[in-house]
């Protein structure tokens, strides 16, 4: 996948989701989006993804951890990242092919050290009412990997 | 993006609220919200609350809705409460799984043996 960035919108029409650039690959796919900070953005988003998964008919459990990261990780990035400033955005970069569903989201927050999240299954968080959407996402995807200050989550799950 | 029905549907066996989801998906933050207010409702309405929540309904649950469950215990707990779930979809009790909520939460696979659960 490329680089992220070249397809943020301009501050102008942050306000509003940008077209999202759709384009069929020998892999699969290819999505991108800009959207702001703003949890119906993101579940359309969402929505747009899992009709290619659905459309590549990967199997039920699949089909469940894929939305479950993606809720969990747009929900992140306008929570949690950006704080839901409306001048932030999120940019969400997906490659759905046969073999594996590939997704990228980036926001514009402070950035987080992965290391530092406290662990939610502790017996003394265990009643905590947050931190538990890394710890699903982790579980319910192939692999994960965080960069750029954990502000890009980079996430794959193999359609097996 | 509150619904027009409610999010839940309240119905009583003895002095025990049994709430069933109307929606397949308890994801959103306004949806999550708004099931938490009813909770809350139910809870304050008695002493010692008695609440079975079935979860026949949901296919879909996110971490913000665990974290709306886990703020319900606590409440019922405060008040001497009891809490029991049921019904919970394979899919979905592996989210608890994980997250290890299946120890905190007490949990049955029908709401026959969920009821029979309530101490007196």
């Amino acid at each position: 996948m490329s680089a992220s960035g070249s397809n943020r919108s301009s501050s102008s029409d942050r306000r509003h989701p940008t077209a999202p650039a759709v384009v069929e690959t020998r892999y699969g796919t290819s999505m991108k989006f800009t959207i702001p900070s703003d949890h119906a953005a993101g579940q359309e988003v969402q929505n747009r993804i899992m009709a290619e998964v659905k459309k590549f008919k990967y199997n039920s459990d699949s089909q469940f951890a894929i939305k479950l990261a993606l809720e969990e990780g747009i929900v992140n990035a306008i929570k949690h990242g950006n704080k839901h400033d409306p001048n932030k955005t999120v940019y969400i970069e997906a490659l759905v092919g046969p073999g594996q569903a590939e997704v990228i989201i980036e926001d514009e927050g402070p950035g987080f050290t992965r290391t530092e999240v406290p662990d939610p299954t502790e017996p003394e968080n265990l009643e905590k009412c947050s931190g538990r959407g890394i710890l699903l996402i982790e579980a319910y995807m192939t692999s994960v990997e965080w960069s750029n200050n954990g502000r890009r989550m980079h996430m794959v799950k193999r359609n097996d | 993006m509150s619904e027009q029905r409610p999010p839940v549907a309240v119905t009583q066996e003895k002095d025990i609220r049994v709430v069933e989801f109307t929606n397949n998906k308890i994801l959103d933050e306004a949806n999550i919200a708004d099931i938490g207010a009813r909770l809350q409702t139910l809870i304050e309405e008695s002493e010692h609350p008695r609440l079975l929540l079935d979860f026949t309904t949901v296919d879909h649950l996110s971490s913000a809705a665990l974290g709306m469950l886990i703020n319900v215990n606590n409440r019922i707990k405060q008040r001497n409460g009891q809490l029991r779930l049921t019904n919970i979809k394979s899919q979905i009790f592996e989210v608890f799984r994980i997250t290890k909520l299946d120890r905190l939460f007490r949990i049955y696979p029908t709401r026959a043996e969920a009821l029979v659960s309530f101490e007196q």
